[in-house]
């Protein structure tokens, strides 16, 4: 089977090799007949289709945020650097293959001998692209005496301090290691996670990974705003693609004590619980003041428009400001922050349920900053202290991860620290 | 044991493939495509007895009244393939690989009993040249039935002693035999295994027992030593389970194995481990996991020692990943030493059965490599 092949065009040929399943011969007759009959391939529409890997930045940061997530974090337990160079060379290469559609490994999922078993799992074979992205990040903890790298960390990748009312699981935070992998077909998603742990085994190990399922930001002028588990329009004023200039300011690093990290950007990822059952017995009323906005437009309060300028210094009646001043759009905002600003890129999760009859829902809290010490941790200083929505949460996962810069062709993740 | 597993199963040479035929695009002819199967309730009218070596495909069609059932049988009867449950009117589809050259038996079975409608099937020529070309694979199998030979006769050996222990009602005894006995049946379970029916006697668990069928053997007496205390039947019981290790031990000593099944016997070994001991099911009223997950890993070590020479001459780098990840396994395994068996499954922590569990994991994955070099 050719390199040029994705998976799509795999399709009639899927279907023939079920019939004949274990036979190899007449499964590689099949092969040959797609390849010089090819199936025409359906318009694939935007949603389907290929984002490059490959660029000065990693993709999945500003890629107009995909529906669906899995997001898994590893304890390196492999001793020796070469071994983890060559898993990074490894997953870069399945990566490479399975943005594009492919398998992880060329003939991967039915064109191997029969008696081994398939290099790739299957289940994405006869699924587009999906806007797959695959991004890496290096949490503080790979900075030790390990691998030599303990004058390689940046100033930035300073733990994050405990902040008040933090609930954290050791088992959900942290991780030498992380990948992000967003799509628009979550079995394209954790499809990529499998494939990419396969080959891992034995070098790292799986520390904790997260499903989310409907992306609770948009990070292009050219997607909606979608709505968080409180039914609320999430992430109105965040960083867009379409603003290289504010991309600059606050996502993209230069300078800085770290070279490697030069074209990168720093992910604080937080798994924060929402008790929505109790969310949902709040009257409308206070859910907006809690909010900050009007829960059917998205408008800030005393506004019209979602998109509308949060004013924070109009006064009601009352003389009270109309949007409080411990709402959470004005805690979060840039003008209480110093101007400061982050591309939030979170999805939503609803891991089941916790065993009392409630929902384990929430928000997977992604965001991708210059430097978290000086965006992220104002920010969550002033929620955690200030937020009165923080009674209705609970944040039991945290993590930080430095994100590298996008790979060219020919490198590999990692290669400027590595 | 984690599932019954039937002795095709094990028999990787002999892809077999049932698929329900409904399109009649390739007609089955008498020349070199599908061999046409007339089945009827008192004939089995096979349209070619003879064939190539390699793939054979059979489309055997109910005529009759009875619901059918179709087999393709070495000698000795060993069954290489089977169509079940051909419904009258229906068309079923069998593929067969045959690698090799000789006498087979075709049989229908209208009603789906009995020793069926029979008749000679010859095939030509051989497939592959793999089976005697490779002295070192030779080797290898004799090697490694050296080594289930010895584990065989200290079985029947502890077995026995469990067994007297039992009978004398000497409970202590018997609980510090157990593991013991459970050691050399768990270096070889994997050839065990390809005995179909009587794995499950011997290592059946509760929950895996088929309806109809008695609940006997190491876990029936575990969980009368440690959980209801010796029955009335006990002794019977393990009268019958020497019985069936004895009778399991004449057909491991004699069986012939191939490579391949080796190479999946390693990797086998280590799947028990990760679905069963490393979840503490295996003995869960012992628990003496550890034990087993200890022997698990030594006849999967066995395996790979006897395919060795082959291996380092395919993959070397195979080789000496997978001696890391072995010798990764033992020094963990030895840190739950205990005087001089293991600790208990009940003493371990979350985070030491998650340390197991990973570098049963990174283990794995290499060794679910070997079949394919092997065949490769």
């Amino acid at each position: 089977m050719g390199e040029g092949i994705d998976r799509r065009r795999l399709l009639g040929l899927a279907g023939a090799g079920a019939a004949v399943a274990g036979v190899g011969a007449l499964a590689g007759a099949a092969a040959d007949r797609a390849l010089v009959h090819p199936t025409p391939v359906a318009s694939t529409s935007q949603l389907d289709a290929p984002v490059p890997f490959h660029g000065e930045h990693q993709a999945g940061i500003v890629t107009p945020a995909q529906d669906r997530m899995h997001f898994v974090a590893f304890d390196v337990r492999t001793k020796k650097r070469a071994e983890l160079v060559a898993l990074l060379k490894q997953w870069t290469a399945a990566a490479e293959r399975m943005t594009a559609g492919q398998e992880a490994a060329e003939g991967g999922a039915v064109g191997g001998i029969p008696q081994a078993p398939p290099a790739d799992t299957g289940e994405a074979l006869d699924l587009p692209a999906s806007g797959l992205t695959l991004t890496v990040g290096f949490g503080g903890s790979l900075f030790d005496d390990r691998f030599g790298l303990a004058g390689s960390r940046p100033a930035a990748l300073a733990d994050l301090p405990r902040f008040p009312q933090d609930d954290l699981d050791p088992a959900r935070s942290g991780g030498d290691l992380c990948i992000q992998a967003c799509a628009n077909d979550p079995q394209v998603a954790v499809h990529a996670v499998r494939n990419l742990v396969r080959l891992g085994f034995g070098t790292v190990a799986v520390r904790w990974s997260q499903l989310g399922f409907g992306r609770t930001s948009s990070t292009s002028t050219t997607q909606t705003t979608p709505r968080n588990l409180f039914g609320f329009k999430d992430g109105t004023n965040n960083l867009k693609a379409e603003d290289p200039a504010a991309l600059a300011e606050h996502v993209w690093v230069s300078g800085g004590d770290a070279d490697w990290m030069t074209g990168g950007s720093y992910l604080v990822a937080r798994r924060i619980r929402m008790h929505i059952e109790i969310w949902d017995r709040t009257s409308l009323a206070e859910q907006e003041t809690i909010v900050g906005r009007a829960k059917g437009s998205g408008a800030p309060l005393g506004q019209l428009q979602e998109f509308d300028t949060a004013d924070f210094h109009v006064n009601g009646a009352d003389g009270e400001p109309v949007i409080p001043v411990d709402a959470h759009i004005r805690l979060a905002s840039a003008e209480s922050l110093d101007g400061v600003r982050m591309l939030r890129r979170g999805y939503n999760f609803v891991d089941g349920s916790d065993g009392q009859g409630h929902l384990d829902a929430g928000l997977f809290f992604l965001c991708f900053v210059r430097d978290p010490h000086r965006q992220f941790v104002p920010m969550q200083q002033a929620l955690s202290t200030r937020d009165v929505m923080m009674e209705y949460l609970e944040h039991n996962g945290s993590a930080l991860f430095a994100c590298p810069p996008g790979v060219r062709p020919g490198g590999y993740w990692g290669d400027t620290l590595l | 044991m984690l599932k019954l597993r039937t002795a095709a199963a094990i028999a990787v040479p002999i892809a077999l493939v049932v698929a329900c035929s409904q399109d009649k695009a390739d007609t089955p002819d008498s020349g070199g495509g599908p061999i046409a199967v007339q089945a009827s309730d008192t004939e089995c009218a096979v349209a070619r007895t003879d064939a190539d070596a390699g793939t054979i495909t059979f489309e055997v069609s109910n005529k009759g009244t009875k619901v059918t059932e179709f087999y393709l049988y070495a000698e000795g009867d060993r069954i290489l393939g089977e169509v079940e449950n051909i419904g009258p009117g229906l068309t079923r589809r069998l593929i067969v690989e045959v690698a090799d050259g000789g006498k087979y038996t075709t049989a229908c079975k209208p009603g789906m009993k009995g020793d069926g409608i029979r008749g000679d099937f010859a095939v030509n020529g051989s497939a592959g040249a793999a089976k005697d070309a490779d002295a070192k694979l030779a080797e290898a199998t004799t090697s490694y039935q050296r080594y289930v030979n010895s584990q065989a006769d200290a079985l029947i050996t502890k077995t026995t002693e469990f067994v007297d222990a039992v009978k004398a009602e000497k409970v202590d005894e018997a609980k510090a035999l157990f593991p013991i006995a459970r050691i050399y049946w768990e270096r070889i379970e994997p050839v065990a295994e390809s005995f179909g029916d009587i794995d499950p006697k011997i290592d059946g668990r509760e929950e895996v027992i088929e309806e109809g069928m008695e609940f006997t053997g190491f876990h029936r007496l575990e969980r009368d030593l440690w959980q209801d205390g010796l029955q009335a039947d006990s002794s019977a019981i393990a009268d019958r389970l020497l019985a069936d290790v004895t009778e399991l031990v004449g057909m491991a000593k004699s069986v012939e194995l191939n490579p391949l099944q080796l190479a999946n016997g390693a990797k086998e070994l280590l799947d028990e481990v990760a679905t069963g001991k490393i979840t503490g099911e295996e003995d869960r009223y012992s628990h003496t996991d550890l034990y087993d997950f200890r022997s698990n890993v030594d006849g999967s070590q066995a395996a790979i020692a006897a395919l060795r020479p082959v291996l380092e001459e395919r993959d070397a780098a195979l080789v000496s990943t997978l001696d890391e990840r072995f010798a990764a396994v033992d020094t963990l395994l030895e840190t739950y030493r205990s005087g001089d068996g293991f600790k208990l499954y009940t003493e371990l922590t979350p985070d030491d059965i998650k340390g197991l569990a990973e570098a049963v994991d990174a283990l794995g994955e290499p060794l679910s490599k070997v079949a394919g070099v092997v065949a490769g």
